[in-house]
This record gives C-alpha cells, sequence and structure tokens, in this order.
C-alpha cells in the first residue's frame, strides 16, 4: 500500500462569483522514499491539492468536496483538526517558495528548527538543541553551530531555504510537501538543494511531493511526474517515460514550449499548437488533441532555417566602461558610508536589429546595467553611445528625445502598470506626450492598432490592468513601449515571473515584433535557456563585471570562463 | 484637490460613481448626509431667529410652535440646532478640505524630492507638531479678532451682506486658519510614506523610461494612488474638526455666543441632562448621525477609489 494515497480528490471554491473547481477529481500515490514531482502552471491546482491534503485551506471559501486521502492507513479527509495537527509538521511537513518570508525575522534560526520538536516531542530544550544543530549540519550550513545563534536577515536565500529545510525534516517525518522550494533561487543555488533534497532522501527515507511549474527542475529530481492542467491530473508516470513519450497534447505542448539549448525553432511552438480547448455551455471544458499538430510543427521547423540571415550591421549602442556605484546611507553620525559598486566596469556593444543576451545571478548587477544603459540611474563613470550620441552628462531635457527611441519591459507586468489607469489611457499618454500621431482620432487608431498587434483587442480598452493576466498585461507593457516607436528596448527579466506556456507566447510576440520592427534587445535574464533562444550574442556577468561574452551559440558550446561553465551545469537539463 | 482630480481623468471619478452606486450603506449615508447639509444651509432661513430670548416659555417640551422644544433661555432648539449646524458643517468641510491640500501637496512634494528636501520638510512638520495648539489659536485668536470684526464691517457697507450673517462668518475665519494650520500635519506624514513606496513601483520608471517629466509622474501617476488612505483619512479628521470646534468654543475662543454650534448644544444640553435630557440628545442625535454618514461616506468612497474592486 502507497504511504500516501489520494483517491478522487476535489476540491471547489465557493464564491459569490460562482463556484471553481480548484482540485477536480485527482488521483495519485506517493511511495515511502519517492520523490514525485506535481507541475503545472499557476492556478492549476497543485499548490490547492497540497493545502487540502493537510487541510490548511481557508474554509469557506474552499470545500474539500470528494474523494480521500489515505496516509499510512489513516484517512485524512474529515480527521479531527486535532489529530491532524498532530500530523502536520510532525509525519508531514512543508516547505515553501519564499524562504524570506517564512521564516520569522524576529527568532534565532536555532530556535526555529528546534521549535517543531519541542511542539511535537515530549523532549529537553537542550536535547532538541542539538538534534536541530545536527539537521542544519545534514543540511548544509557551514559552521552550524556559530551560525544558528544569528537571525534570518544575516543569511542569503539559499542559506535560508536550508533552514526551511532543517525545520521541515528535524521531526524526522514521513512526507515533505515542498511547494516551488527553488523557484526563487538562483541556478547555481538551486542545483545545490536540488542535490540537499535528493541526500536527505536518501539517508532519512523521506518521501517527497515535489510541486514546480519548472519541467528541467521536475527531471532532475523527480523519480514520478503527475501533470496538472485546470484542477485535473492530465498524465502521469516515471520522469522517463513521460519526457520521452507523452501522450496528453498538454504534456507534449508543455514539453516543447520550453526553450532548450537545443532548441532550433524561429518562433517556439505553444500549447495552443498541440491542444483545443473547448468550452462547453455549462463551464465544462473538454481537451483535445488538434489534429494539424504534427503539420503546425513541421511548419515553426522549417522556418527556423531562416536564422542567420542578419549578419553585421551598424553598431546602434555602444558602452564603455560602464560603473555605477552606490552609497549606502550612513547614519547620523554612525558608521562610515560603505560604496556597493552594483556595476563596475562594463563594456557592451550592440548592433542594431539584433539581440544581446545579459545572464547572471541575482545581485551581479545586470538589472543596473540597463537601467544605466536607459540614463534611469546616472552612472558613475563611463560612457553610453546610442546611434553615435553619447548619452552620459546629458540634461533631462536632452535626453527625452532618445527615452522615444529607446524603452525597458520590466519583470513584473503588474507593477509596471499604473493601477489607476484604464488601458486606453496608458497607451494614449506616451503618445500624447510626446506628441505622436496626428490628433485624437489617430492616436485612438494607433492603439488599436498596437492592441491588436500585440495580440489584444480594442475591446480591453476600458479596463483597468488587474482584470488582464500575467500573460496579457505584460503585452500591454511591451504594446506601451511600442506607443513611441522605439528602436531599442531593454527587456529586464521579462518573462521571469511567467509559466512556460505564457513565456513562449511572449517570447514569441518578441521575436515577431523584431521581425516585423527590426527592433534591437538587450534581453536580461537569469534564465539561460531563455536567453539562447532570444539571443544574437550573450554576456554573463558576474559581481558588477562581464566575464564572458560572445555569439550565443559559441559561448553555449565552448564556455571559456569558468564561471559561465557552472553557470551551464547547474541548469537543470532533460535530456534522456 | 479638485485640480488634482481633474488631471487624474474622468474615467477614475466616473468608475467611482458607478461603483459606489452600488454600495448601500455609502449611498444612505450619502443622503443622510445631503438631507443634513439642506436642512442646515437652507431650511435654516425659514426657521425662527435662534438668538431670540423668551424667559417666559424655558425648557419648553416639543409643541407645534417649537417642534424640538425651547433650552434655558426660551430659544428655539430646532432652529439652533441647524444654525449651530451650519458652524459645525463648516467648519469640519472646509478644514478638511484646507488640510487635505495642504497635506497632500506637502507630503508628496517631501516623499518624492527625497534626501535633504525631505529631511527639512519632515523637520517643519515636527516642528509644528510640536507647538501646543491651543496657545497657536488663542494667539491667533487674538491676532485675528480685530481683522475679522473690520472685513465684516468692510463687507456690510461695500457689499450690502446682511450684519448677522457676516459677523457669523467672519467669526470662524480664525478657527479655519487655526485648524488648518494643524490639520495637515498628520496627512502629510501618511501621504509622504506612501509616494516614497510608489515611486520606486515599476510603473514609475516606466513613465520615466518614457520620458514623462517630474511634475507629471507625481500629479497623475503617484498622487492618485495616494487617494485610499487619504479619503479615509479626511472624512475620519472631519468629526475631530467638529470636536475640536466644540472645545475651543467652549473655552471662549471659536464661536461666540449667542451664536451656536453643535458643539455648544451639546455642552450647553450637558448642563440640563438630568431635567431636560432632549436638550443634549436632540443636538446628539444630529451630530452623531452627521458623524457616522461621514464615515460610511468614507469607506465607500475608499472602496469605490480601489480599481481593484470586484465589479460585482
Amino acid at each position: 500500500m502507497p504511504l500516501l494515497d489520494v483517491q478522487n480528490l476535489k476540491t471547489y471554491f465557493h464564491t459569490r462569483a460562482g463556484t471553481t473547481r480548484a482540485v477536480d477529481d485527482i488521483s495519485f500515490s506517493l511511495e515511502k522514499g519517492e520523490i514525485v514531482g506535481v507541475v503545472g502552471e499557476s492556478g492549476s491546482g497543485k499548490s490547492v491539492t497540497c493545502h487540502s491534503i493537510l487541510g490548511l485551506l481557508p474554509q469557506p471559501p474552499a470545500r474539500v468536496e470528494g474523494g480521500s486521502v489515505t496516509f499510512d492507513g489513516d484517512e485524512l479527509i474529515g480527521l479531527d483538526p486535532l489529530l491532524l495537527r498532530a500530523v502536520r509538521g510532525r509525519r508531514i511537513s512543508m516547505i515553501f517558495q519564499d524562504p524570506m518570508s517564512c521564516l520569522n525575522p524576529y527568532l534565532r534560526i536555532l530556535d526555529q528548527v528546534a521549535e517543531p520538536i519541542l511542539v511535537h516531542e515530549d523532549v529537553s530544550r537542550e536535547e532538541a538543541e542539538s538534534r536541530a544543530l545536527e539537521m542544519l549540519k545534514k543540511v548544509g550550513i557551514r559552521d552550524a553551530e556559530k551560525r544558528a545563534n544569528s537571525f534570518p536577515h544575516v543569511f542569503s536565500g539559499g542559506m535560508r531555504q536550508r533552514a526551511m529545510i532543517a525545520m521541515a525534516l528535524v521531526t524526522k517525518p514521513d512526507v515533505l510537501f515542498a511547494d516551488e522550494p527553488t523557484t526563487a533561487l538562483d541556478v547555481t543555488v538551486q542545483a545545490r538543494i536540488l542535490q540537499i533534497l535528493r541526500d536527505l532522501r536518501d539517508e532519512l527515507g523521506v518521501a517527497v511531493l515535489f510541486i514546480t511549474h519548472d519541467l528541467g527542475v521536475v527531471a532532475e529530481v523527480a523519480d514520478r511526474v503527475v501533470v496538472m492542467y485546470r484542477g485535473k491530473v492530465v498524465e502521469q508516470g516515471t520522469v522517463r517515460e513521460l519526457f520521452k513519450n507523452p501522450s496528453h497534447p498538454y504534456v507534449k505542448g508543455l514539453l516543447a514550449c520550453r526553450p532548450s539549448f537545443e532548441t532550433k525553432y524561429h518562433i517556439l511552438p505553444t500549447v495552443e499548437d498541440f491542444l483545443e480547448t473547448k468550452t462547453a455551455s455549462d463551464g465544462s471544458v473538454t481537451l483535445r488533441e488538434r489534429s494539424d499538430a504534427a503539420q503546425r510543427l513541421e511548419k515553426l521547423e522549417s522556418d527556423g532555417d531562416l536564422e542567420g540571415a542578419s549578419d553585421s550591421s551598424a553598431l546602434l549602442l555602444e558602452v564603455k566602461d560602464l560603473k555605477v556605484h552606490f552609497r549606502s546611507v550612513g547614519g547620523f553620525g554612525g558608521k562610515p558610508r560603505e560604496v556597493v559598486k552594483a556595476v563596475d566596469g562594463v563594456s557592451l556593444n550592440i548592433h542594431k536589429g539584433r539581440t544581446l543576451g545579459l545572464v547572471g545571478e541575482s545581485g551581479c548587477g545586470k538589472t543596473t546595467t540597463g537601467r544605466a544603459i536607459l540614463q534611469l540611474i546616472c552612472p558613475t563613470s563611463g560612457n553610453v553611445t546610442y546611434a553615435g550620441v553619447s548619452l552620459s552628462g546629458l540634461a533631462a531635457e536632452e535626453i527625452r528625445p532618445f527615452r522615444k527611441r529607446m524603452q525597458i519591459i520590466f519583470q513584473d507586468p503588474y507593477a509596471s502598470l499604473n493601477p489607476r489607469m484604464t488601458i486606453e489611457q496608458a497607451l494614449l499618454e506616451p503618445m500624447n506626450f510626446h506628441n505622436i500621431g496626428s490628433g485624437r482620432e489617430d492616436r485612438r487608431a494607433r492603439v488599436v492598432s498596437l492592441l491588436e498587434e500585440v495580440g489584444l483587442s480594442s475591446s480591453h480598452l476600458r479596463r483597468y490592468p488587474h482584470e488582464f493576466s500575467g500573460g496579457q498585461r505584460q503585452r500591454l507593457c511591451v504594446a506601451r513601449a511600442l506607443t513611441v516607436e522605439p528602436e531599442f528596448i531593454v527587456c529586464d527579466e521579462c518573462v521571469s515571473a511567467m509559466d512556460v506556456s505564457v513565456q513562449a507566447q511572449v517570447l514569441n510576440l518578441l521575436r515577431e515584433l523584431q521581425d516585423r520592427r527590426g527592433l534591437t534587445y538587450l534581453f536580461i535574464s537569469h534564465d539561460l535557456s531563455v536567453v539562447k533562444f532570444v539571443s544574437d550574442e550573450v554576456a554573463v556577468m558576474q559581481a558588477g563585471r562581464i566575464v564572458e561574452q560572445n555569439d550565443a551559440e559559441q559561448l553555449y558550446r565552448n564556455p571559456v570562463n569558468d564561471y559561465t561553465r557552472q553557470l551551464l551545469d547547474a541548469v537543470p537539463q532533460s535530456d534522456f | 484637490m479638485s485640480a488634482k482630480n481633474a488631471q487624474a481623468g474622468s474615467s477614475l471619478w466616473r468608475d467611482a460613481w458607478l461603483r459606489m452606486g452600488r454600495n448601500k450603506a455609502a449611498m444612505a449615508s450619502l443622503a443622510v448626509f445631503t438631507l443634513m447639509v439642506f436642512l442646515c444651509f437652507v431650511m435654516a432661513w425659514f426657521c425662527k431667529d435662534p438668538n431670540a430670548v423668551t424667559l417666559t416659555n424655558k425648557f419648553a417640551p416639543p409643541s407645534g410652535d417649537h417642534w424640538m422644544g425651547t433650552d434655558a433661555l426660551g430659544r428655539d432648539l430646532f432652529s439652533r440646532i441647524l444654525y449651530g449646524g451650519q458652524i459645525s458643517i463648516l467648519v469640519g468641510l472646509v478644514a478638511t478640505a484646507v488640510s487635505v491640500c495642504i497635506g497632500v501637496s506637502y507630503g508628496a512634494l517631501s516623499g518624492f524630492a527625497g534626501g535633504r528636501i525631505d529631511a527639512t520638510m519632515m523637520r517643519v512638520v515636527d516642528t509644528l507638531l510640536s507647538i501646543p495648539f491651543l496657545v497657536v489659536v488663542i494667539v491667533l485668536q487674538a491676532v485675528l479678532s480685530d481683522w475679522s470684526s473690520d472685513t465684516s464691517s468692510w463687507i456690510v457697507t461695500h457689499w450690502k451682506w446682511d450684519k448677522t450673517f457676516t459677523d457669523r462668518l467672519t467669526n470662524i475665519v480664525p478657527l479655519f486658519f487655526a485648524l488648518g494650520l494643524f490639520g495637515w500635519l498628520t496627512l502629510a506624514r501618511i501621504v509622504r510614506a506612501q509616494v516614497m513606496s510608489l515611486k520606486e513601483r515599476e510603473f514609475v520608471e516606466a513613465a520615466r523610461a518614457l520620458g514623462y517629466n517630474r511634475f507629471r509622474i507625481l500629479v497623475r501617476h503617484i498622487i492618485p494612488n495616494t487617494l485610499g488612505p487619504t479619503v479615509v483619512y479626511a472624512t475620519l479628521t472631519v468629526p475631530g474638526f467638529i470636536m475640536y470646534e466644540a472645545t475651543l468654543s467652549y473655552l471662549g475662543l471659536g464661536v461666540e455666543a449667542p451664536n451656536s454650534s453643535w458643539g455648544i448644544l451639546i455642552k450647553e444640553g450637558a448642563n440640563f441632562m438630568e431635567t431636560h435630557p432632549g436638550l443634549l440628545l436632540i443636538p446628539g442625535i444630529f451630530f452623531s448621525l452627521t458623524l457616522f454618514s461621514l464615515n460610511f461616506l468614507g469607506d465607500g468612497l475608499r472602496d469605490a477609489l480601489d480599481v481593484k474592486a470586484s465589479k460585482d
């Protein structure tokens, strides 16, 4: 009998707007010592599944409508909350996506890791602390004796996630629910955390339910995979089976739309190329494979051959020895100011109509570089030459004409749209300000055609940003950047927060716009596969400096720098 | 505020109005408040003289002649409440409007400018906060009382306004000054904190990338996003100002006898609480009804101005 057996679980959310079937009749099981990956895009019900099993959902609006969850022979659904609490944290533990907000900033790490033992077991404080310390060593925290007594804020993201894992495993649970535990981390840190999870599984025999949206991570860590879509399990099987021979069209689409190092497509396939969704009048959804999926894919593949047509073109942007140093704010008569060298001597060349990818881990200064190029941050020294004109030291008035020619798209499309402006206002404003187009009617017409160009329609004009989905919002941001008809766009992690299927759509949009309008991109990202897909050239950044820059193919095939090699090795691979 | 509101785009306000229409509590409050304003500012002109003393008819119970009875000097309570309401509502609304205008502009500028300008501007706020309020009001009253009687007689001779009316009006101007001078301090701090976090948001950076000037960014992109807390705070300060007026009047610094205000009526009524509770209760009911309706209105406005509110 499996350790954890979920049968026909149904969790619905009842709100005034109607009933949402967040988890709709799903079944899967978890054996002892097994790692099962649950994959799905945001809103597919993977976290809700987890929370339903542990009885952690707010009820109402949520309600478990049916099904059973047996854990080690006991039924968990409908179990007395007190008994369930004894299971939670002791026999089933959980770790979360954001290690920053999951640790209490007012308690020492050791206290927090020891707390579950003190809550669930009748042991002395000394024993609990010594066991906590042991567990902290196991998850790879060096100098655990010394560091355990510090507070969470002095720990880095990866260290905090390790502390979280220690906290979850310190009571020696049978099952660990890991809800996107590496999503907020850099690839190199992610690789280490995944390694730790696998080692601990081997050592402690704990079964792990690993929830993620990242297929690469699943391929790296899991034994079996469960793929969820719209509250249903669409396919499950061993990792090898599923990646080699996916049977469900959604899974096929998901695997195809993820850019990898080997992707040859010019335009990525999307889930829609495989999957046909039909919504019946009663709200029930039927999923069908497209009959022409194979042809569509073939067409995309043949289109890919066009690449490489554009070669050496005019230099558009030249960055020379760019430096941005921040002074940390010194206290009043307190400690002296420190200088943070966010960008420390970066030189780049970007040619017209091409894409330069800028990769690096968080905090390496890639975002600051992008903003300093656009003169949104004043560089400390160095020179930015755009189309032959030096931008450094220009007054705000003199920069303004260049604002039309250079634009930026941000990571979080929601935060980058004014929540109090309708889409129409947001798109008209730049044109009004820069006097683009002749008169009101012309501008309106331009807004409509822009919306259509990015795949939205004029019926969206009167809506506010919050009424759109994440992918649509990013399209809006692209449309807004295009209102001033720029020739150069900085894409700052602009697909990083998206599901792969949405990411593919936005990447395709960027590519189509580049083909049509001859745009030049500086594509900033931490995701090496995405950068490989979009870029003609790639620059790798570490601690404020460019450590390697080369043609994209060359750099990925023959990395010269150690750090580049380290980054490339850390990317989860799914080649079987 | 109104100039900024106009720039925030008409559709925000049109949508807000539509959303508010669906909020029953807010609409009922709006009706109650409108009724109060109508009673005090229109009906009052058709009432008895609020200052006509009839010592033979004191503490009269409600009757056809005196709808809500008379007070200790035989004055008609109903008309005193309506005339008093003029002062109270005016003080509450005008002082709030003044403090919102100053507070939002000052706080927004301070937060947006940052650095030394911000530090200096905030020290000014701190300094003002540290001055005892009453002292300033007393000084202001002394300085401005000559001015207000001069202005009053000037208006009466030049514009031929009614003397009692003009007196009543100029009488409360020092009060507006005093309340307005201090009322905006807290709001400035609230708005400053909001602006400081808003200016780091990406849509502000996007606006900069589009080349907008700072004034436009501040007025069109940042200030409209501070509206929610501002509206709530503003509606909460209205009762505060009305209470201040009552306190000051009680000390002989605000509205001068024989004029009335709700604060004065309640204080007077409290003297006869045991024998004639109506003198306390009736003005109290008017006062509370107005404050309740303003609070609900504030909540309704905040929800209505929140574009993220659900459409159902």
